[in-house]
């Protein structure tokens, strides 16, 4: 077994090539989403951007390289499974499924419209892709321990992810799940922690503080491994099935910013809700524009 | 399935047909799993431990992890029946039972152990008496509550095919076994009418089946003919059962549950808006006294003497 953290020396640099070149990609459709989730939470007048923003380039990383995936058969007994455990955040659900094949890219437009697939929080039954309905806080990690224990039984090779928020675990379900995890020895498990340190109303360490988070989960017989979870080649490697522990499930604590990508939404509690006006939303755009090059 | 049902005489838990049904289910799928909260013993699910091992998953005292295990489990191709008292089952998974399995459309059995009054003197945290208010408050699950070992199997087979969420209410209550016509059948969501009469119709499930068919009994020699019908399905419930019930002029409820919110409710409510008549709703009324399931039963007249009794006060009225 493995160190509990990962440190740059464990990765060859071979390898840090290969991820740096496939992290540009990930870079591209991140902001992309970024860009287009934005607009969709104008057109609709609401939303979570804070949450979406901070966790971009968690799902970009997981839907355009890692997660293995088919949009025509998205029911695939061996399909990968990502559950969004922090279910307000389907901006960036919806944007990574749309540009995954999942359904076209105009539907879009739809987010949040009367009889829209989109719902505010994602529903299975609406869309392919989703593999749970999420929304209450404290769901995603449970009911993904249990695809994880589908396929310890079965012996599949599919990998099972999780993004959870930090404030989310504050809920007392995910350590009942956490819990039962490390008693399993969940090897196939990844659960990605969006740890921006801002819950809805304020910072989680001043809530209910969540510090020492990588102990507890430790303590819980996690391999804990902590990124900035705004590298996307970081990210890649923290994916990487090859930096799998295998007889333990493995935490990823991604440091992020609520509404990163965006200066003026950046680490501010006010936009975990929050709609920009036309002014801000012509800034937000050029500030994603100008990341790109563009 | 169609043979006659054998009547065996004596009293039975209900318990052992049900993990009986679920190791035979077992045998022949191996998507069969259970899923307990350290129950193995109260579920009996000893057996089925033994002869599969790794299809047994107990996740300790944990019901809202069990349940949304259970919710993963589907998701993995697996079908399985999580098991549990149900007080606790119900009442402190409520939002799993409701976001993981009926929102999320999962192929999840949930089977409440010892519900309603079963555990008597332990009180009314242990009673589970609320849960058909509030899972049949819950859209896309499907509610049995079965009368006797027979129906108890039947119900977790026909939960087994159903591709989508079931509860099933499996009493601990000793009861007997239910007299049923040649090639009686089980079906989700059909009514069972076990006698028939026109003076008054007698809707019950559960553990009060048997009681309103002694119940029925006693009338009948009053020269009131009662019918009898089983609604072992409460979700979805046999409005044309109802409905024909309805033209008795009179309907007595009954069940190991609140009333209110419960069968008595489900049947009051289609009454109320479709065929208005009179209706008396045996069942309990809330957080009960210290003592025994049969003494509970007998206190609030869930019994053959309690069910004959409201049935003659509404048949005087029709009559008066």
């Amino acid at each position: 077994m493995g160190s509990p953290h990962m440190s740059d020396s464990a990765i060859s640099a071979n390898a840090r090539d290969s991820f740096a070149k496939r992290a540009e990609h990930v870079r591209e459709r991140a902001n992309w989403m970024r860009r287009r989730l934005l607009k969709m939470i104008v057109d609709a007048g609401q939303g979570h951007p804070g949450g979406d923003l901070s966790s971009a380039d968690i799902v970009a990383s997981l839907y355009f390289d890692i997660l293995r995936i088919d949009p025509k058969d998205p029911a695939a007994p061996g399909r990968d499974r990502f559950v969004l455990s922090k279910g307000h955040c389907t901006g960036v659900l919806y944007t990574a499924l749309a540009a995954s094949g999942f359904f076209a890219e105009a539907e879009l437009d739809t987010y949040l419209k009367p009889e829209s697939r989109l719902n505010g929080h994602p529903n299975r039954a609406y869309l392919p892709g989703v593999e749970t309905n999420t929304g209450p806080l404290g769901h995603g990690l449970p009911v993904g321990v249990g695809i994880a224990v589908a396929g310890q039984i079965d012996n599949a090779a599919y990998r099972v992810f999780v993004l959870t928020g930090d404030g989310e675990l504050q809920e007392g379900s995910m350590w009942e799940a956490a819990m039962f995890a490390g008693h399993r020895e969940l090897g196939n498990l990844t659960v990605i922690v969006d740890r921006n340190r801002l819950q809805q109303g304020a910072r989680t360490e001043e809530t209910n503080s969540l510090e020492p988070l990588g102990d507890k989960w430790r303590a819980f017989g996690w391999q804990v491994v902590e990124v900035d979870g705004h590298d996307h080649a970081a990210l890649l490697a923290a994916f990487d099935a090859a930096a799998e522990p295998r007889t333990k499930p493995r935490v990823i604590i991604a440091n992020t910013f609520k509404g990163q990508g965006v200066s003026f939404m950046r680490d501010q509690a006010g936009w975990h809700h929050g709609v920009p006006n036309a002014e801000q939303y012509a800034q937000a755009i050029a500030e994603l524009d100008a990341e790109m090059g563009k | 399935m169609s043979a006659a049902v054998p009547v065996i005489a004596g009293m039975f838990d209900c318990r052992d047909a049900y993990v009986r049904a679920v190791e035979e289910l077992a045998e022949g799928d191996d998507r069969i799993v259970a899923v307990v909260n350290d129950s193995v013993g109260s579920s009996k699910l000893g057996k089925f431990r033994e002869r599969f091992p790794t299809r047994l998953i107990n996740v300790g005292i944990a019901e809202q992890n069990m349940v949304s295990v259970g919710a993963g489990l589907a998701n993995g191709g697996k079908i399985p029946f999580v098991s549990g008292a149900s007080c606790f089952l119900t009442a402190r998974a409520l939002e799993q039972i409701k976001a993981d399995c009926a929102y999320s459309e999962q192929n999840v059995k949930l089977c409440g152990i010892s519900s309603g009054v079963a555990y008597g003197e332990l009180g009314a945290t242990h009673h589970s008496i609320e849960d058909i208010a509030w899972l049949r408050a819950i859209d896309k699950l499907t509610v049995i509550v079965p009368a006797d070992p027979w129906e108890t199997a039947e119900a977790i087979k026909a939960a087994a095919a159903l591709d989508g969420p079931v509860y099933v209410r499996i009493s601990r209550m000793p009861v007997p076994a239910i007299e049923r016509p040649e090639g009686a059948r089980f079906a989700i969501g059909k009514a069972e009418t076990l006698r028939d009469g026109d003076d008054v119709a007698i809707i019950v499930n559960g553990t009060l089946v048997h009681r309103a068919l002694d119940a029925a009994t006693a009338l009948a020699g009053e020269g009131i003919a009662a019918r009898v019908i089983n609604m072992a399905t409460i979700s979805p419930l046999d409005v044309e059962a109802i409905a024909a019930a309805a033209a008795t002029g009179a309907i007595v409820t009954a069940e190991e549950g609140l009333a209110t919110g419960g069968l008595g409710g489900a049947v009051a409510e289609y009454c109320a808006e479709n065929s208005p008549v009179r209706m008396k709703m045996l069942g309990f009324p809330g957080f009960l006294p210290t003592g025994s399931a049969k003494w509970l039963m007998e206190r609030y007249g869930l019994t053959a003497d309690g069910i004959a009794s409201a049935a003659r006060t509404l048949v005087a009225g029709k009559r008066s």
